[in-house]
């Protein structure tokens, strides 16, 4: 006896676009219903803000902003350790209001930026609360041109040259290993926040690996441990537990170590990236690869 | 009649008679709730026993053996975000709690499920904090859940079906149930959540039998009621005081003692003028009535979100009754059952908020620690030296574990109008950049003097919970995914097991057919250890 299985007879008709063909005023009816949708989706959503340049919504806005988005964005949104400087009038991912209702109610894929409703904390912003939000960046905008400090083309010449910069970090597919990666930079963070990473290194240390269920990133942090037979590793803290370490030193090695069997293990909140001093790199030098990072941070 | 069909009928007639069932699935009574240390093969409430000690006398993993400890069984719920549950073991059957209301029994030796149950969530639930679920309580043929569109639910232990279910509140507004119930006599005691959206808080009782509800105590005060004066105009309506974490009972004076959260709004103490009954206190309850004999508030008039929702742990100690919390607020207060006063309460963490004392020796808020509208750094932060974890006691080393962190927040005024199912929090906070990294700790208290006798440092703050047991270990998780032996006596760890996901439930312990188990959940799974 067979035993082959047989297929069921009864297959469900799969919908094809043949079918529409032949039914063209079908076609244009369901084209016809589905632009109506949309342009009433468009409209109950809110498709102008109804709030724009009113300033009792901007302040309602304030306050919705500092409880939705100061902890990514800052308070006064001039950016954080994670989401961009909103006070740029040049932004990113969105020019108009109505783009920005848009990334506020559905996030950026593939950012940190989170869809309206979906940090677990309650049922999000109503659509009026986001008008007011948007009406509140604003009314912070400020409206100098994203380069108007620094000379870029400068700055790249230095970060791969004199400055040393590429030496650790990566922009781009160029550079070192050791430090962050620092394509999306300068549109993340504050020209504020850029500098004072380069003159005080170890005063914010830089996010590193994020674990999905974990409640903090990981952090550059420089590890000394001295080896079981009594080698010394310096490096960054790539991720730590309780008993476990993974680090790369200097020359770019991994080391994957049990923290039980090393003779010492220290942790240092002391950055290994030296601290620019005015005399190291001028002021005006410093501006300048501000302004190459931001160049490329906003492509 | 071939040799194998009369195998199998004398194993039908034999099940028939009950010659190969399992060890008799006595129903779990009331009786056997308070005996329960009668019993330590079975973990039959949330901290294991009434008195919240989450103590297991389970000695067969102890610290001479316990760096052999190896998982047994891994149960994957398939559920995202955080997984809170504590599981109970009743003779043999594990049963949890997952995300979205999920239930389910485990054969506690294999891991393998014997029935799921999930509740119809509605779309538009109010969370605070996640779709969490912090486990259930048994009594009789039944579990209880409480669930997040604020149903609570009797299930059928042996399959999962629905027996009850009832409607405690609106979940429109804002209520909801994320807490572990406590069966107590006939009754299932459940608090509410909702502190963020402006509920008025209440700590239900209900027939265990049919779902009727018994008593409901308002942890606001309507008015003519005491503690209604401690309320500005109509604030109380929306007052918040929730009581979202399981508390504890007290058979000798039929007592429940059971914590409550913060007023509404929750960083705002603007249009709520006055102390805020009873939020943020300590209810002592008549557990026939719901009728208060004595509260203790522990923050008055709270403005950094300080819920005093962690389990009240009954210690008997120097011929005293007392009842030991560590707040989120930064102290551990010590506090005479009998009769609600206060013994003394201890920094056990980093606290800026207040440098003196009352005349009862409650710390007392400093002016400067109220939210500005520019904002300003207070210690702890807004989630607390210590939150939901539970905390163990352990009788043989006379030590409280607790779960702390040191970590400061930027507290900045946010006014927001109330809006009934709209979050209200009248503020925002934010980790302070300028201070120190925060740091997590798994610390031993001494609940006599209130003196830290060890502590031991995470890597980061952990949401793990505690588990000490007569083995003279204590078992907690970290945020990294271990789950760790520590020596209860020194706080030297002494095993690890890294399982792959972070922890935000506490540890509890159990043995079927004489083997001790310790299980957790982690990640989106649920694992158990034991001996080789």
């Amino acid at each position: 006896m067979s035993l082959t299985i047989q297929q069921p007879e009864r297959v469900k008709k799969r919908f094809v676009f043949s079918d529409l063909q032949l039914r063209p005023f079908l076609l244009a009816l369901v084209c016809a219903v589905i632009l109506l949708l949309a342009l009433t989706a468009a409209y109950a959503a809110g498709d102008r803000n109804p709030y724009a340049g009113d300033a009792k919504a901007a302040k309602a806005g304030e306050y919705e902003f500092r409880i939705n988005c100061a902890l990514c964005h800052g308070l006064g949104a001039h950016g954080g350790g994670r989401g961009p400087d909103l006070t740029r009038a040049q932004k990113k991912h969105v020019h108009s209001d109505e783009e920005m209702f848009q990334v506020i109610s559905n996030g950026i894929p593939g950012t940190v930026m989170p869809s309206n409703g979906t940090n677990g904390q309650g049922v999000g912003m109503t659509d009026e609360e986001i008008w007011q939000i948007i009406t509140y960046i604003r009314s912070v905008e400020v409206k100098a041109p994203a380069n108007a400090a620094g000379i870029a083309a400068h700055g790249k010449e230095l970060f791969y040259g004199d400055a040393n910069c590429s030496l650790c970090h990566m922009v781009e597919g160029k550079g070192g290993r050791l430090g962050p990666e620092l394509t999306a930079v300068g549109g993340s963070r504050t020209r504020e926040s850029m500098i004072d990473s380069v003159r005080n290194p170890s005063r914010q240390l830089a996010w590193g690996l994020t674990e999905a269920t974990k409640e903090f990133p990981q952090e550059y942090e420089t590890v000394t441990v001295v080896t079981a037979d009594g080698k010394q590793i310096k490096g960054v803290a790539l991720n730590e537990d309780n008993f476990s370490v993974q680090m790369m030193d200097g020359n770019e090695q991994i080391h994957l170590l049990e923290k039980d069997k090393l003779r010492s293990f220290q942790k240092s909140r002391e950055s290994m990236m030296p601290k620019y001093s005015p005399d190291a790199l001028s002021d005006k030098d410093l501006q300048d690869i501000v302004a190459y990072l931001i160049g490329v941070g906003a492509k | 009649m071939t040799a194998g069909r009369l195998l199998a009928n004398l194993l039908i007639a034999g099940l028939a008679c009950g010659f190969f069932a399992p060890p008799a699935r006595a129903q779990v009574t009331f009786e056997r709730l308070l005996n329960s240390g009668k019993e330590p093969q079975n973990w039959l409430t949330y901290s294991g026993d009434y008195s919240g000690r989450r103590f297991s006398s389970l000695d067969q993993i102890n610290i001479t053996n316990a760096r052999s400890l190896v998982a047994k069984w891994v149960y994957q719920t398939g559920a995202t975000g955080k997984l809170e549950t504590t599981p109970l073991v009743a003779d043999g059957i594990l049963y949890a709690t997952a995300q979205d209301d999920r239930a389910l029994a485990l054969d506690a030796r294999t891991g393998r499920p014997i029935w799921m149950y999930q509740h119809q969530l509605p779309g538009d639930i109010r969370p605070c904090c996640g779709r969490v679920n912090r486990g259930l309580a048994i009594l009789g043929d039944k579990v209880f859940l409480g669930t997040l569109d604020a149903h609570v639910i009797a299930l059928d232990t042996k399959t999962g079906n629905v027996i009850w279910d009832i409607v405690a509140a609106d979940y429109q507004k804002g209520y909801s149930f994320t807490v572990a119930p406590l069966a107590v006599k006939n009754l299932v005691v459940i608090g509410v959540s909702g502190g963020e959206y402006g509920v008025r808080g209440f700590i239900d009782a209900y027939d265990a039998a049919t779902g009727e509800r018994q008593w409901r105590f308002y942890t606001v005060p309507g008015p003519g009621e005491p503690g209604h004066e401690t309320w500005e105009g109509d604030s109380w309506k929306i007052g918040g005081a929730p009581a979202w974490n399981t508390g504890t009972y007290d058979a000798v004076t039929n007592q429940i003692f059971w914590p409550t959260g913060n007023p509404s709004p929750s960083n705002r103490g603007e249009g709520r003028a006055g102390d805020n009954l009873y939020s943020n206190s300590l209810l002592a309850l008549n557990a026939d009535t719901g009728k208060m004999n004595w509260y203790f508030q522990f923050t008055k008039h709270d403005e950094h979100d300080w819920d005093a929702t962690q389990v009240p742990v009954m210690i008997d100690a120097g011929g005293k009754h007392l009842i030991a919390q560590a707040n989120r607020n930064g102290f551990f207060y010590v506090i005479d059952r009998t009769t609600g006063k206060l013994m003394f309460a201890n920094a056990y963490g980093k606290t800026t908020w207040s440098d003196s004392k009352d005349a009862e020796g409650r710390p007392v808020a400093k002016k400067e620690a109220s939210p500005t509208l520019e904002g300003h750094t207070v210690c702890p932060g807004a989630l607390g030296t210590t939150n939901f974890m539970a905390p163990a006691y352990d009788p043989q080393t006379m030590l409280f574990y607790v779960t702390a962190r040191d970590q400061c927040d930027i507290f900045s005024t946010a006014p927001q109008p109330y809006e009934a199912g709209h979050a209200y929090y009248g503020s925002a906070y934010f980790p302070s950049e300028d201070a120190e990294p925060y740091r997590g700790f798994l610390k031993a208290l001494d609940p006599t003097t209130g003196n830290i006798k060890w502590k031991f440092e995470h890597t980061s703050p952990t949401w793990s919970g505690v588990l000490s047991t007569a083995g003279g270990l204590v078992f907690t998780g970290d945020a990294e995914g271990n789950l760790i032996a520590l020596d209860a006596a020194s706080g030297k760890a002494s095993w690890h097991f890294q399982m792959g996901g972070a922890v935000y439930a506490a540890p509890m312990a159990f043995a079927v057919d004489g083997k001790e188990y310790v299980a957790i959940a982690a990640g989106s799974a649920v694992y158990a250890f034991a001996l080789p």
